[in-house]
């Protein structure tokens, strides 16, 4: 048995080391770095909106974490803003960093496009926006009603791309939605610079 | 980088090389011990020359050399019929999760070309359709099957029955409650939000008690052991099931670790998995069943073990490469970087071992289909792990970043390399357990021709479209909708890759059901790729 142990509790203390050094030293590091001043929390609605951006995979096609021009070009030159910093994502958890870009990189996308119309309507159809997009449409966040009501959010929706009676009403759902992403505007100046990744290799 | 860490940056640093050193000292004074004795554990006296291909009656494969009654042959049986239970459980539900998570897999791949394809219900958006194959096909087929082919051969590899084998049954059944309630939460949009770690955590304590169950039969059995020495393969199923649950539960600690610092424990979880958790049962699998079927020891015992320690250093490190170019401390992923490329190591110690015992013997591969299987799978883990550690390089991983390049990558290492050696570990021990035959020779066939073919196409045209994706999104002059535009063919063939992969696992999992039931013939030859009135010809 004495072996087996020793394979055992030797397994478990590479594992903690590697926990020292990434999990445990990055975390201090980065829990104490400052938070940008102009950096603002999520309201509730917005807060809302971004559990929803979790529970239908955003995540899965958009990043949020433009990269330094330095190392990739691509990043700023595209308009998605300043290479991010670990302040910035004060406020989030869980982290959406993400991992694929299918779609573009949504770090500054409140900043690219302020318009709540331009928001409802791609959410319903991506593509009555952007020609052959490959977004899914997200048409279970509307309401299709014969007549709008008085407080209801009305979005026109041009032909083809509507149904055909009656109008198209957003659901608080929506609403939410489009609030965090015109919530997600880091254009403030970052305090902390971020490291030139290329220049150390 | 304030000094502390700088400070126990280089104590780390140090504490490893005086690891790494400690280890040669240890092998260079065969501190280990045995040698090529030791290779030899997994072979009863007389059993070595002889290959053992699953082959119900257990005197033929021996060919003479041991009467069928002999102590090593029962010891065998007994260890064999002692897990049956346990393992059926198992690899049951495996095969199950992959029939599900396949088909998850290719609506989700669908999805990627033809956005309107089942987009009115929010059940079946993508973004909750793709971590449903994931966790499926991850904690489903390739954890659940691994655990099972663990508990078929630990009591092999200690030469004594189980012990305990209800905790382990226990264990499967809380695992697939766990798995079901987990992809329910994801589908109605609970999910936790971080990928691999989609599960929302008051679900995952489920997983916890159930790998926790698994490992008690474990603990028994090893101190119940018949055998000196263990072998290797014992060594990676010992650390696995000790580095999986403690990784699982760190990683899923709710409310602890917020933004950045989030994404650091995302990926030294989702990369662990891989590394510290798939990855030894799949190579722990190939170093018994490889030699096994040759019935020849691996050429180094040695040169395995120095695999082991520093697979255990080099991966444990490696996560913070899916963060290159990050909101992120540099030297962080300076770090992961130089761990990944270290991981050429055990890669190549592996490889040596592996392919230098298959050379000479190719010529099995016509025959056996656990061999055939098994073989590919250690090959595509050279060839994935190779691969791995140039694009954890920041010039490489500045075009592949953010593109299906990694998916395709991913898929090389949990399908080509794990999935592949769980397909032929299956085709292995089934025979054994059902004191039965595989039924149809030719459905094997058809499973490996769909499957092998299924994964090139798919591997391939996402290779390509991916590093085209990546050059122009370097490129602020290529418009993004050009781009996306330039991937579709890409992604249309990998749903036909997809297709030819979900038909391999449905075939797979109907011979598999045959087999329960004990279909076909009752034969006394091993099932193999080409009947035995062909050889016979040749």
């Amino acid at each position: 048995m004495k072996r087996a142990l020793a394979i055992m509790v030797g397994a478990a203390f590479i594992l903690l080391l590697a926990m020292l050094t990434l999990v445990v030293l990055p975390y201090i590091q980065m829990t104490t770095e400052q938070v940008p001043p102009d950096l603002e929390p999520y309201t509730e609605l917005e807060q809302q909106g971004r559990d929803l951006y979790i529970a239908n995979g955003c995540v899965y096609c958009h990043s949020q974490q433009p990269r330094d021009p330095s190392f990739a070009p691509g990043d700023k030159a595209r308009g998605w803003g300043r290479p991010s910093v670990p302040g910035d994502y004060t406020y989030d958890q869980p982290h959406l960093l993400g991992t694929m870009r299918t779609g573009p990189d949504l770090f500054n996308i409140g900043a690219r496009q302020p318009s709540d119309d331009w928001h409802l309507l791609h959410l319903y159809n991506p593509r009555a926006v952007v020609k052959d997009s490959i977004m899914p449409p997200y048409r279970f966040l509307f309401r299709e009603v014969e007549a709008a009501d008085e407080d209801d959010r009305v979005v026109n929706i041009p032909d083809p791309y509507g149904p055909d009676s009656g109008q198209v009403v957003a659901t608080d759902d929506a609403l939410a939605m489009v609030a965090y992403l015109k919530a997600l505007d880091h254009t403030y100046p970052a305090p902390t610079l971020p490291q030139p990744e290329a220049a150390e290799e | 980088m304030t000094p502390t860490i700088a400070v126990l940056l280089i104590v780390t640093f140090l504490v490893s090389v005086v690891g790494l050193l400690a280890l040669i000292w240890s092998i260079a004074t065969n501190q280990f011990g045995h040698g090529k004795e030791a290779a030899k554990t997994i072979f009863p006296p007389g059993e070595e020359g002889h290959g053992e291909d699953p082959a119900r009656d257990i005197s033929d494969t021996l060919d003479g050399n041991l009467p069928p009654n002999s102590e090593a042959i029962n010891a065998r049986q007994r260890a064999d019929f002692s897990s049956r239970g346990p393992v059926l459980t198992w690899l049951c539900s495996a095969v199950f999760w992959l029939v599900v998570g396949s088909f998850y897999g290719l609506i989700s791949s669908t999805k990627m070309h033809m956005p309107e394809f089942l987009a009115n219900s929010e059940w079946l958006t993508f973004g909750r359709v793709r971590p449903m194959h994931l966790n499926a096909v991850t904690y489903g087929w390739a954890s659940m099957a691994g655990i099972g082919v663990a508990l078929f051969l630990l009591p092999r590899l200690f030469r004594t029955a189980l012990v305990g084998a209800r905790f382990a049954i226990t264990g499967s059944v809380i695992w697939n409650v766990g798995l079901v309630l987990g992809l329910i939460a994801i589908n109605l949009g609970l999910s936790d939000g971080e990928e691999w770690l989609e599960f929302p955590w008051q679900i995952d304590i489920l997983f916890v008690i159930g790998g926790a169950l698994c490992a008690v039969p474990l603990v028994l059995t090893a101190a119940n052991r018949k055998v000196e020495h263990l072998y290797v393969t014992s060594w990676y199923f010992m650390a696995a099931l000790v580095w999986f649950p403690f990784l699982f539960l760190i990683a899923n600690l709710p409310f602890t670790f917020p933004g950045a610092s989030g994404a650091t424990v995302n990926w030294w979880f989702a990369h662990n998995v891989l590394g510290l958790w798939v990855t030894p049962i799949g190579i722990g699998t190939a170093y018994y069943l490889i030699p096994k079927i040759l019935g020849r020891p691996i050429i180094s015992y040695q040169l395995s073990l120095l695999g082991f320690w520093s697979l255990a250093l080099f991966y444990s490190q490696v996560g913070i490469h899916h963060l290159v170019g990050g909101p992120i401390p540099t030297w962080l992923v300076t770090l992961s970087i130089v761990h990944s490329v270290m991981m050429s190591i055990p890669v190549i110690t592996v490889a040596i071992n592996h392919h230098g015992t298959m050379w000479g013997h190719f010529g099995r591969l016509k025959d056996s289909p656990t061999l055939r299987f098994v073989w590919i799978g250690a090959l595509m883990y050279t060839v994935s792990s190779l691969q791995g550690s140039m694009e954890a390089l920041r010039s490489v991983n500045v075009i592949t970043h953010f593109t299906h390049y990694t998916v395709a990558h991913a898929h090389l290492g949990m399908y080509a390399f794990l999935s592949f050696i769980l397909f032929g570990a299956v085709y292995f021990i089934m025979p054994r357990l059902m004191d039965w035959e595989w039924p149809w020779r030719r459905m094997i066939s058809v499973h490996f021709w769909l499957v092998s073919v299924g994964i090139l196409i798919y591997f391939v045209s996402l290779t390509i479209g991916g590093w085209k994706e990546g050059v122009a999104l370097l490129d602020a002059d290529m418009p993004f909708m050009d781009i996306v535009r330039m991937t579709l063919p890409y992604l249309e063939a990998r749903t036909i890759g997809g297709a030819l992969m979900t038909l391999g696992h449905l075939v797979f999992a109907v011979h598999f059901i045959a087999m329960l039931r004990r279909s076909g013939e009752r034969r006394y030859q091993p099932t193999l790729f080409r009947s035995a009135k062909q050889e016979a010809s040749q």
